[in-house]
């Protein structure tokens, strides 16, 4: 298991590297900089400011400069906030976008489960081709065009729900339907089909002939296997729901990351966008670990560790 | 010997985007304790059906029970709520499935999953329980039972889980033992184990086993009495002996000489030409007149009635019936 552990912390370190050097030589392949907007700052100014974020130097040393901050996790300051650092940003703003989304991905694992759970138990019944109805609209509509829709309805013309920031758990709902939505609807269809098929395994069967409760049949013979696929997927649904964030931070003005991050790139702020990139990328690739972990636990057939023998 | 089951008139169809399957059409059985009963027949013939019907795992829709009785000691099945056939269900009655590759649940420990019947159905304790189950493996023959309460059915070979499964359906010390084709995925020396396993279950418990196969070979070695069916009906019952010495349906006859013999010289198999009749439309009359050498003129017209040729044997054919004559006379 240790050995497990250290492998894939050793490629998940790689993996980093390896996003955090894309992204190193696309910025740099975006035209322009951090100074040269319609600001008329004179030439020599302007040359001291690329010296002092040393943008002067060749790109590789820049480069090496780069992996040396990513090694020491210090970014140094925002080049348009020259006040605050990368790290000031990213844990002012981190917490409140991993609050969003955590709870983003609780409700829509939660409800996705429930619902096709449901769908799978009435099968072709009225229950089940509501859920499915549901899962499809939440599948085909993009989460921005269900944040306007909710934010017209729910804020606007009923005035249930506040319509922007997140100060409050009231605050929270319309930002986490939204972005909720489409993950709830993917994770429901999946654990229907999955369950359906489950549900006519022999197992299955053999716990009928054993006289067990229906919920026990259901909720530890089968929904223990069917929530496989759900695993299998939740990673995918994580970088999702990520990079979700960003934009459903913007509509409902939410002080989260995505601001920065979205700023940082269109103002060529090359500390902030190497940052969060590398932060984002961490984080994504540690999340898909304890899926991973998740799936072994799941199931005793996938072995993570050495042969136990029989 | 004490009556244990008693099977009268089961009718149970299906109803599919085709139509109707009259997948059992009338079946009456006896069952007595401690008796082995082989039900025996081609592939469709209605042997799981009825044996789900038994322990009421019709899944329903599309199934449904149309007709009959299933006496079990004093309870009616058929009609009992299903919170008081679940109470039967692995305690009384209980079911062992073909294939033990998939009858175990892979994500469960094997001592999980042996001893959660007895936990839902009396109140030992987790100790008792366990205790239970290592002695069931023992019973079964497996190796370091202890060990293996905390391994998973993958740890296991097809024949090993097999011994679990019927550990697991004599937990809770059923009085009768469904096995559906028990062995037929096991390879043959398995095969073997396994039956031999059943004989000694049987002499250490008393429990009154169903067997439902297609290998007459297994019937031989393990069966007291044997029902034959065909086309969801039982055309012909009786003792091992009976059935296989004085078999009288064209039917049963017919498998018997399908099947490797070592008391007969001409080794020759004659496999039964055709098939069985579509069960969305079953014929009137004999449903295996199609196929019938010996096929008369009533056979495809009127349902031959059952004739009994001795205190235990009894057949479903015209032959056996001087009402034959008769009845085709008077037409
Ligand atoms: N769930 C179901 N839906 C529709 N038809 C069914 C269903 N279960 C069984 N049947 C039909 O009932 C008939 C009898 O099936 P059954 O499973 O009892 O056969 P069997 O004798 O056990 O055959 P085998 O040796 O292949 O197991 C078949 O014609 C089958 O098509
Ligand atoms: S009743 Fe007629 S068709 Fe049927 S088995 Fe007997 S002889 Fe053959
Ligand atoms: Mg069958």
């Amino acid at each position: 298991m240790t050995k497990y552990i250290i492998k894939r912390f050793l490629i998940m370190i790689g993996t980093v590297l390896i996003i955090a050097t894309l992204t190193f030589f696309l910025m740099h392949a975006i035209p322009g900089s951090p100074f040269n907007e319609e600001r008329n700052s004179n030439e020599v100014v302007q040359a001291n400011l690329e010296a002092h974020y040393h943008l002067n130097e060749p790109l590789f040393i820049q480069y090496l400069i780069y992996l040396k901050s990513i090694a020491t996790l210090d970014f140094g300051p925002s080049i348009k906030h020259p006040t605050q650092t990368v790290n000031d940003l990213l844990g002012r703003g981190f917490p409140i976008s991993f609050e969003l989304g955590i709870v983003t991905i609780l409700v829509a694992v939660i409800s996705g489960i429930i619902l096709g759970v449901l769908a799978a138990l009435k099968h072709n019944g009225i229950i089940d081709y509501l859920a499915m109805t549901i899962a499809v609209l939440g599948i085909s509509i993009p989460n921005f065009v269900l944040a306007t829709l909710l934010i017209q309805k729910l804020a606007v013309d009923w005035d249930i729900f506040p319509a922007a920031t997140w100060s409050s758990p009231l605050h929270m709902v319309l930002p986490t339907l939204a972005l909720a939505t489409g993950p709830m609807a993917i994770i429901a269809r999946l654990t229907r089909s999955s369950m359906l098929e489950v549900l006519t395994q022999d197992y299955i069967k053999t716990a009928r002939a054993k006289g067990l409760m229906p919920y026990k049949i259901i909720i530890k013979h089968a929904l223990k296997n069917a929530l496989m696929p759900v695993v299998t997927i939740l990673g995918t649904l994580l970088a999702g729901i990520l990079t979700g964030t960003f934009v459903i931070e913007k509509i409902f003005a939410i002080p989260g990351m995505g601001r920065y991050f979205i700023e940082s790139i269109n103002q060529r702020d090359y500390p902030v966008i190497m940052g969060t990139t590398v932060f984002y990328s961490f984080f994504l690739v540690f999340m898909l670990f304890l899926v991973d972990i998740a799936y072994g636990l799941l199931d005793p057939r996938i072995k993570m560790h050495k042969k136990e023998g029989e | 010997m004490e009556k244990l089951l008693e099977v009268r008139d089961l009718e149970v169809s299906f109803l599919t985007y085709g139509g109707e399957v009259q997948a059992v059409r009338g079946v009456s059985f006896d069952l007595h304790r401690g008796e082995t009963l082989a039900i025996v027949g081609e592939s469709g013939c209605g042997k799981s059906v009825t044996a789900n019907s038994i322990m009421r795992l019709i899944p329903q829709p599309p199934g449904r029970i149309t007709n009959g009785t299933i006496q079990f000691k004093d309870k009616e099945l058929i009609t009992l709520p299903e919170n008081q056939m679940r109470k039967i269900r692995g305690v009384d009655i209980s079911m062992i499935f073909q294939d033990p590759m998939t009858a175990l649940n892979p994500t469960l420990t094997v001592g999980n999953q042996l001893t959660e019947g007895l936990k839902q159905h009396t109140s030992v304790s987790a100790k008792q329980a366990k205790q239970k189950a290592v002695e069931l493996l023992d019973l079964v023959g497996i190796p370091n039972p202890e060990e293996r309460l905390s391994l998973y059915p993958h740890q296991f070979s097809g024949g090993m889980r097999q011994r679990i499964v019927i550990a697991m359906a004599l937990i809770c010390e059923p009085e009768l033992l469904i096995a559906d084709e028990p062995t037929t995925a096991l390879d043959v020396t398995i095969q073997a184990q396994i039956l031999e396993l059943f004989e000694r279950i049987q002499e250490q418990t008393g429990v009154a086993i169903i067997l439902i196969t297609h290998d007459l070979g297994v019937v031989a070695k393990i069966a007291d009495r044997i029902a034959v069916m065909y086309a969801g009906k039982i055309i012909e019952v009786g003792t091992k002996k009976e059935i296989f010495y004085q078999s009288q349906h064209p039917y049963t006859k017919g498998l018997l000489n399908s099947v490797p013999r070592l008391d007969r010289r001409e080794g020759k198999l004659i496999p039964i030409d055709g098939t069985p009749p579509d069960l969305f439309s079953p014929p009137a009359g004999c449903p295996f007149t199609a196929r019938c050498p010996k096929a008369m003129e009533v056979c495809d017209r009127v349902y031959p009635l059952e004739t009994k040729l001795s205190s235990t044997h009894e057949v479903e054919c015209w032959l056996q019936d001087e009402r034959a004559n008769k009845l085709l006379a008077s037409k």
